[in-house]
């Protein structure tokens, strides 16, 4: 009890929850908890399941080498379908990434404590999502070793992008976000590696921990830069997140496909991006929790929490749904509402259907808070969604594009071998670089835990400010 | 300065370094120490505590402005970038528009805000902190491995111009340490 109310939440009508942190703890059982799943070596279970991971990204590697030798033949790419799984795995990896974001920025700048415990795993998720989600986009322009181009720099052939293209907001957008990211997470992690550095038995270890660490020496004044340092980063990042998903959808958006013009565009991708990242957390927390059990710091609460988030993204993405539709008829437009006509009874209506299923029936489960409470209903809806996010996305990009204007210029997609090789792959990727981060690094963030203790309420107030 | 012949007897000394077993302790003991004109020290602890920054008289910090700064180049470069290479260098007539077509540019140019705000915010940190910093004697201490734990040090420097090795040390030793420690270069 007294570390419900010490520990941050001491505001009446709040008590009642599960507490953000177990009681009981200190700095010292915090520290030794969280950095042994570091330190303590390599369980035996990490051997298989890294291997199997990275036999995944060996077929990623190989599928990708077959594709530049063969080229986009290889997919099921062809008129009137020119955007395919490629763009369908861009976007819902960059999807699930924009939870990290959500976290560790939106949920800082909103003071929401409980965030302090999944935001370091989250952020991680991020850039390992970001770095599945930015290779397709390079994979899909047909010649990759040309990629090169979209970017702006002086060339013997006296050319520059065409700024006017979504495609280059994509290349802008995308790098800043995986840059940023990449600086935000790593500015959170120096006080821990700094506390593995002086943790480490290991030489190399303790090399290794103490350059990535910078030589942080956890000084006051330091830790005040850092703590503005991460409040702007928070403030920056929690634009860029929207801005990224926007542009993402104003690859659609921005074209005059039926399906694709419309401006409920925007708002509907991000709170989908949210809603699927919510549910890529919880889908890789939960089993990581009492694998290692950390129940102590990714607690009930975590869990309902994001359990909300998912209801709450997941009726705003129902509502696009719903929009999309509306608006459809409203136009009066014959192309767009052909296009919900053939989305909803056409050749592809039980991936509409089960898009509905995972999309909008399954998270009204959420409602329950039995559900909520429950680590493996979690489970469940989460891993509906996940399906259901990509399904999304499959709908907006294949029935879009199968029966445009033209029924001469009718057709069907099927993804190939190739196609689910490569999304396959990613995931391989996504979980080999996820299981290097938990064992190389800590996967909650130790300092802000200790800042959640009793003890790190300062009762003593300082002297009287001398101001200049 | 003027304490250039207590440095000397002290040969290589960096500074008195008491070690506090809860924050609360390290805070009022730093008050104290500021108040006592010492300037020259820092205090250390596993996670940030405002009080602490607070009791060693540290200002507003110059990041923001910083950052501000950053943005603002960072925005006028992306919106100059494009303005130049779209309608200077490489003009295309893209469906009839005009080649200052500058709503198409905003997304770029919001962008490169960002990150260019964001690699100032983080530069900028390194460079207010002085990190890296591959070299520093607080190290010295054994126990110091333990700031990064649960432990909270505070280290009066000793060219700080009222340090003196034993009155110092004595005024530490007052404030209820575990230990006094000195600390060499």
């Amino acid at each position: 009890m007294s570390v419900i109310q010490d520990g941050g939440y001491d505001r009446p009508g709040i008590i009642e929850k599960p507490p953000v942190l177990a009681p009981g703890h200190t700095t010292g059982s915090v520290t030794d908890r969280i950095s042994e799943v570091v330190t303590r070596g390599t369980p035996k279970w990490f051997y298989p399941a890294f291997g199997f991971s990275f036999l995944l990204m060996m077929l990623l590697i190989f599928s990708i080498a077959k594709l530049v030798f063969q080229g986009t033949g290889i997919w099921g790419l062809n008129a009137p379908v020119g955007w395919g799984f490629a763009i369908i795995n861009f976007v819902w990896w960059i999807g699930i990434g924009h939870a990290g974001t959500l976290i560790s920025a939106i949920l800082l700048l909103l003071r929401q404590e409980w965030r302090t415990s999944i935001n370091r795993f989250a952020e991680a998720m991020t850039l390992f999502a970001v770095a599945c989600a930015g290779i397709f986009p390079l994979i899909h322009v047909g010649r990759p070793w040309l990629a090169y181009w979209l970017l702006p720099y002086p060339n013997t052939m006296g050319m520059w992008p065409q700024f006017r293209s979504p495609l280059v907001w994509d290349v802008f957008a995308v790098s800043t976000y995986a840059t940023v990211s990449v600086l935000f997470w790593y500015v959170g992690l120096i006080p821990d590696l700094a506390t593995l550095r002086d943790r480490s038995k290991n030489k190399i270890a303790k090399i290794i921990y103490g350059m990535t660490a910078l030589g942080w020496r956890n000084s006051a004044k330091h830790w005040h830069e850092h703590e503005v340092a991460s409040l702007l980063l928070a403030g920056i990042a929690t634009p860029l997140v929207l801005s990224v998903h926007s542009v993402v959808s104003f690859d659609f958006a921005v074209g005059i496909i039926p399906g694709w013009h419309a401006t409920i565009f925007p708002p509907y991708f991000v709170a989908g991006a949210i809603f699927a990242g919510f549910a890529m957390v919880l889908t890789l927390t939960i089993p990581l929790r009492s694998i290692f059990n950390l129940g102590d710091f990714i607690t009930q609460r975590h869990l309902q929490n994001m359990g909300k988030v998912m209801l709450a993204t997941g009726l705003i993405v129902a509502y696009g749904y719903g929009v999309e539709i509306f608006m459809a008829w409203y136009s009066g437009n014959p192309f767009e509402w052909f296009m919900v006509k053939n989305r909803v009874t056409g050749p592809y209506k039980w991936h509409w259907m089960s898009l509905i299923l995972c999309n909008v029936l399954a998270p009204q489960a959420l409602w329950s808070r039995r559900v909520r409470t429950s680590a493996l209903g979690l489970w469940i809806v989460s891993m509906f969604v996940n399906v259901g996010m990509w399904m999304e996305r499959f709908i907006i990009v294949v029935t879009s594009l199968h029966r445009d204007f033209l029924p001469s210029s009718w057709g069907m997609y099927h993804g190939t071998i190739w196609d689910w090789a490569i999304y396959v792959g990613t995931m391989g990727l996504f979980l080999s670089l996820l299981f290097l981060f938990i064992r190389f690094v800590p996967m909650i963030s130790i300092f802000e835990v200790r800042t959640l203790l009793p003890e790190a309420k300062i009762k003593a107030t300082g002297h009287p400010k001398e101001h200049h | 300065m003027s304490h250039g012949h207590e440095l000397e007897t002290s040969g290589r000394l960096y500074g008195l370094m008491a070690e506090f077993e809860d924050p609360n302790t390290l805070v009022e003991a730093t008050s104290k120490a500021y108040e006592r004109g010492h300037r020259k020290m820092d205090a250390y602890a596993p996670f940030p505590i405002e009080e602490l920054a607070e009791a060693l008289g540290s200002h507003h910090s110059r990041l923001p402005l910083m950052v501000l700064v950053g943005g603002i180049i960072g925005c006028l470069a992306g919106f100059g970038m494009q303005y130049w290479v779209n309608v200077i260098e490489y003009p295309m007539n893209i469906a009839g528009r005009p080649f200052n077509s500058w709503p198409m540019f905003i997304p770029v140019t919001f962008e490169m805000t960002i990150l260019f705000s964001a690699l100032t915010a983080v530069f900028g940190m390194f460079a207010l902190c002085g990190l890296p910093t591959p070299y520093h004697p607080v190290f010295n201490n054994p126990r110091f491995s333990a700031a990064s734990q649960d432990r909270y040090f505070l280290c009066i420097e000793a060219d700080d111009p009222h340090f003196d090795r034993d009155e110092t040390h004595q005024f530490l030793a007052s404030l209820g340490p575990t230990e006094v420690t000195e600390v060499d270069h």
